[in-house]
């Protein structure tokens, strides 16, 4: 296993380093990495001109692929207007969003293998159309219009009985930091639940419709019939031997967004402000600039292979037949 | 078991040595999938695949009324501008901020502006709609030959195909999507379906690529083979028929995912934008007036989810309709 | 029968499907004595599995469903039994072999823990050492090598061989008194199948179990069982001793099965398959199910009307025209050149 691990991590640097050199690539050829700036009124000539000496861009764009390189991992590694370091303000964003994807993603991964098992175990009752039901309307509904639904529910309350239940916007109120941990936490979590909520509905229904599928299939599996005709009770049939084999595949795919959701809850924390890795990447986006933008993509590329290396490392682990190295 | 021979019409009619080959060998697979009914006793009635196809999608009612209510949508926004009460974009002050009603036809209500989101919402729908079908034709295309050629012919471009989707894979989705239509797309329409379509396809290839690589493999293709058919003729008549089921039902959801993905970008201020209408657009223009005029935002949504909705019914049905494997409930 | 240990009485069974009823078992009646081999033959879908698989409950319901009948084990009816009470019988009196070792054990746990399971199930004092020794026993019982490391193999590191046999220890972990063994040799190597039909034999020898075969090879049965019963479209057409069945059949439909064989024995010259398919269990042809295949219809009437009764008696055949067997396996012998009452079997 160690040595499948390792093989596995020796092989993703390649693909890692081929992927900056398209990312950098694309960001300064296709899309000139001062064109916003360029067109901010106040920003001087001379300003330009220093950015332009600063990130060496009179060279081929190569030339500058390696000075980039060579300072990526260090405090040079700085916004291309206010020459600021990326790094502190990137891990920052990192600590909020695990917060945020941690919670969501348990959240959805035990909710969504319960909904899956049960409606596998009830398939074609009103709990199972219930369920699918629910569950298409989260592959249909647009996120970004879910977020506004929530946001304008719980406004809509606060506007109607002047109760707080939960905050729509940021991270923490302003002054709450003087009122000691408990209201800290009381209050943090007050501003989690929606994000948290509306990243765990759109999960839970990919992730119960692939359990439901799994479980229908191991149900209709022999060795299920085995288990039965040993004279094992319904429960241990399908909650040790059916969902043992069922969880394989949801696992995997649970393992394998972990890294895409590390960077990509976009819209969802654009939409409640919360100072995570997504809003953080739609800023970059939205100034302009590439160099941030670039440093951005890096991190989430390298949570996106860790990622799958997971996946493969829970694969093998749940199913003995997979054998590595 | 009655004659399976009818399941698939042309194999006695046709005296074509290869294609009764081929035919007797598909006949073998048939039975090889009835087998587990057969233990149970169970017993299949003989028709065509594609008779058998239809009757199946057709007593998914589900899937049937999604299919009636999506094509009201779509010919009503593909006559906007016969249904539409008001113009897309004309500012009518007077009748500004008026929550949904019958009188003057505002059915969705107006801006603070006094423009009719009825219609808006109407020409949005149009646009997205548009795009959306025009990214799941461009994406299947792509996706179809690059994922056929890297699954039948296999070695360097199959290696390739496969590094290049794993390059596709180590990137998050949206934010790559923000980026090019950010930088190429100007919130044009076409501009954006291509950047949507470019990142699309790769789902489709693999999966393309994974059925001509087991049917490759099958015996009727091997029949055909040794009989020296063309390689086109293998992949015309033999394997593109065969995968055909997987190719619609991921061209029909891509459909859906397109929707809703363009939404989220005009949302996000890197799709479509004016003077092109847009439903997620529309949603953001919503956005500031959530509590004082919801109708902004929750009519252009409730579109969105309800052509999504009507789409994913129908892939689901389709899907039911194409697997062999749940013909018995 | 008094002595009978498991005992199926007029059992029916149907499915629903999309296309309408299936009626995979329509009136099965066989009994087994403790010690004896019944062997239940008939060609797939004849209703073979499904009859012995809703004894034990294993049916999936809905879509099927148990119209009528009793399945009187030691005397006591298991149809409509509570499941608790059901899943006493289930390998702690009945053990059950299947079909395909390949699916037949879960890929996700040793094959010496699932073995181990079903003892640990039945027996609520035994402690998991206990277990593991009794099944390390058992496995070699069954002619697992290296029964000691096997233990703690997965199934996939099991030769098809191998895991058949290990079915058979899981099937007779507990003593059973009755075994069922549903196609056990069907998905192996021809080189494999005596092997475990050998150790299936010895096994049911020391339990003194009573063995049911299902089977479609009238090889196995000829080698194996005391008597059969012939299953044809969801019914019993005729049930005797194996002599009998193989010297003396009283049912076309078995004789066609008979003809069909090979025999080493090089005695017949050609090989007959029976004419047609077996009927579709949606839409039975009225009346005799075999009569469109069937070499005594000769247009009858009373074959396209009437259902031939199975009369009661060790052996016996459903068919209006029984009594016209003899001269049919006169006509049969001269003309395939062998005596119909000589000759042995297999």
């Amino acid at each position: 296993m160690a040595t499948f691990i390792l093989r596995r991590i020796l092989l993703s640097i390649p693909v890692l380093i081929i992927s900056t050199v398209i990312i950098f690539w694309g960001m300064t050829e296709i899309a000139d990495p001062l064109s916003s700036l360029r067109l901010l009124p106040n920003v001087s000539q001379q300003t330009i001109q220093n950015i332009v000496d600063r990130k060496h861009l009179d060279d081929p764009w190569y030339v500058q692929y390696v000075f980039w390189a060579k300072d990526l991992f260090t405090e040079r590694n700085t916004t291309a207007l206010g020459n600021n370091p990326i790094w502190p303000d990137l891990k920052r964003a990192a600590g909020n969003t695990v917060q945020l994807i941690a919670i969501s993603e348990v959240i959805a991964i035990t909710t969504a293998v319960w909904l899956g098992v049960q409606s596998a175990k009830k398939q074609y009752s009103v709990f199972d159309y219930t369920t699918t039901t629910v569950s298409f309307f989260g592959f249909s509904v647009p996120i970004f219009w879910f977020a506004l639904m929530l946001q304008a529910l719980v406004t809509g309350l606060f506007l109607w009985t002047g109760f707080r239940l939960f905050y729509t916007f940021g991270q923490s109120s302003f002054d709450i930091a003087s009122q000691g941990w408990w209201a800290v936490l009381i209050d943090r979590l007050q501003h989690m639940v929606l994000p948290i909520t509306t990243l765990a509905y759109v999960n839970i229904a990919t992730y119960s419709r692939f359990q439901r599928a799994s479980m229908l299939e191991v149900l209709n599996a022999d060795y299920i019939r085995t288990a039965r005709a040993k004279g094992l009770s319904e429960r241990t049939v399908t909650m040790k031997h059916g969902l043992r084999n069922a969880l394989i595949p949801v696992v995997t795919l649970a393992a394998i967004n972990f890294g895409g959701l590390l960077g990509g809850a976009v819209i969802t924390e654009t939409i409640f402000a919360w100072p995570g890795m997504g809003k953080f990447f739609f800023d970059a986006l939205s100034q302009g600039d590439a160099y941030t933008i670039m440093s951005w993509l890096v991190v989430t590329a390298i949570a996106i292979i860790i990622g799958n290396l997971l996946a493969d490392i829970a694969y093998g682990w749940l199913d003995p037949r997979i054998r590595y190295d | 078991m009655t004659d399976q021979v009818e399941r698939f019409p042309s194999a006695r009619a046709d005296s074509d040595v290869e294609e009764a080959v081929t035919q007797s060998a598909l006949d073998t697979m048939a039975r090889d999938d009835l087998d587990v009914l057969e233990r149970e006793g169970l017993e299949i009635e003989s028709l065509t695949q594609w008779q058998l196809t239809r009757r199946k999608f057709f007593q998914h009612k589900l899937a049937v009324g999604s299919l009636i209510l999506l094509l009201i949508i779509i010919l009503s926004s593909l006559f906007a501008e016969q249904l539409a009460p008001y113009p897309f974009d004309a500012p009518n002050v007077p009748d500004r901020s008026l929550a949904p009603t019958l009188t003057d036809n505002h059915f969705f209500g107006t801006d603070k502006i006094g423009r009719d989101y009825f219609s808006r919402t109407l020409y949005g729908t149009r646009t997205s709609i548009y795009v959306a079908f025009f990214v799941s034709f461009l994406s299947t295309g792509i996706g179809v030959i690059v994922g056929g050629i890297a699954g039948y012919y296999g070695k360097w471009i199959d290696n390739l195909l496969m590094r290049v989707t794993d390059l596709f894979f180590t990137l998050p989705f949206l934010p790559v999507l923000m980026i090019l239509a950010n930088f190429w797309g100007r919130g044009n329409p076409i501009r954006v379906g291509i950047v949507l379509a470019f990142l699309f396809w790769t789902t489709l290839a693999r999966i393309v690529r994974g059925e001509f690589l087991s049917l490759r493999e099958k015996e009727y293709v091997e029949a055909a083979k040794a009989l020296g058919a063309s390689d086109a003729r293998i992949i015309f008549r033999h394997i593109l028929p065969n995968a055909l089921g997987a190719i619609i039902v991921n061209a029909t959801l891509t459909v859906a995912t397109a929707i809703l993905v363009e939404a989220a970008l005009s949302f996000l201020g890197f799709g479509i934008q004016p003077p092109f209408p847009a439903l997620g657009k529309l949603i953001s223009d919503g956005q500031d007036a959530l509590t004082t005029q919801w109708w902004l935002a929750v009519f252009p949504g409730l579109t969105i989810v309800a052509i999504a909705l009507c789409i994913n019914f129908i892939g689901d049905g389709l899907r039911d309709a194409l697997d062999p494997k749940q013909r018995v409930k | 029968m008094a002595d009978s240990v498991l005992e199926i009485k007029d059992l029916v069974v149907e499915f629903d499907t999309t296309d309408g009823v299936v009626h995979a078992v329509d009136g099965v009646s066989y009994e087994v004595a403790p010690g004896e081999t019944l062997g239940v033959v008939g060609e797939s879908g004849s209703g073979k599995s499904v009859t012995v698989m809703s004894a034990l409950g294993l049916i999936q319901m809905p879509p099927g469903r148990i119209v009528r009948g009793e399945v009187l084990y030691n005397g006591r009816n298991l149809i409509g039994l509570p499941i608790d009470e059901l899943r006493k019988i289930r390998n702690k009196e009945i053990g059950m072999v299947f079909q395909d070792p390949m699916t037949s054990l879960n890929p996700v746990f040793t094959v010496g823990d699932q073995i181990a399971e079903a003892i640990l199930e039945h027996n609520a004092s035994a402690t998991e050492l206990e277990a593991r020794k009794r099944t390390i026993g058992l496995l070699e019982r069954v002619g697992v090598p290296n029964a000691e490391r096997r233990f703690d193999q997965y199934p996939h590191e099991y030769s098809g061989g191998m895991r058949q046999r290990a079915m058979i220890a899981m099937a007779i972990a507990n003593d059973p008194a009755v075994i069922i063994a549903d196609e056990p040799t069907t998905a192996l190597d021809v080189t494999i199948q005596a092997q475990v039909l050998d150790v299936l034999k010895d096994a049911t020898r020391e339990t003194h179990a009573a063995l049911i075969l299902i089977t479609h090879d009238l090889g196995v049965v000829a080698e194996l069982v005391d008597k059969v019963a012939v299953m044809y479209a969801g019914k019993v057409v005729e049930r005797g001793s194996v002599e009998e069945i193989f010297h003396a059949p009283r049912h076309p439909y078995t004789l066609g099965l008979m003809m069909s064989l090979p025999r080493l024995s090089g005695e017949i010259k050609k090989l007959l398959p029976i004419a047609g398919n077996p009927p579709s269990l949606l839409n039975r042809p009225a009346g005799c199910s075999f009569h469109p295949r069937c070499r005594l219809y000769h247009g009858r009437e009373i074959c396209r009307t009437d259902v031939p009764e199975l009369p009661g008696g060790t052996t016996a055949a459903a068919c209006h025209f029984t009594s016209e067997m003899a001269a049919e396996l006169e006509r049969e012998a001269a003309e395939a050149g062998i005596a119909a009452e000589g000759g042995r079997i297999g």
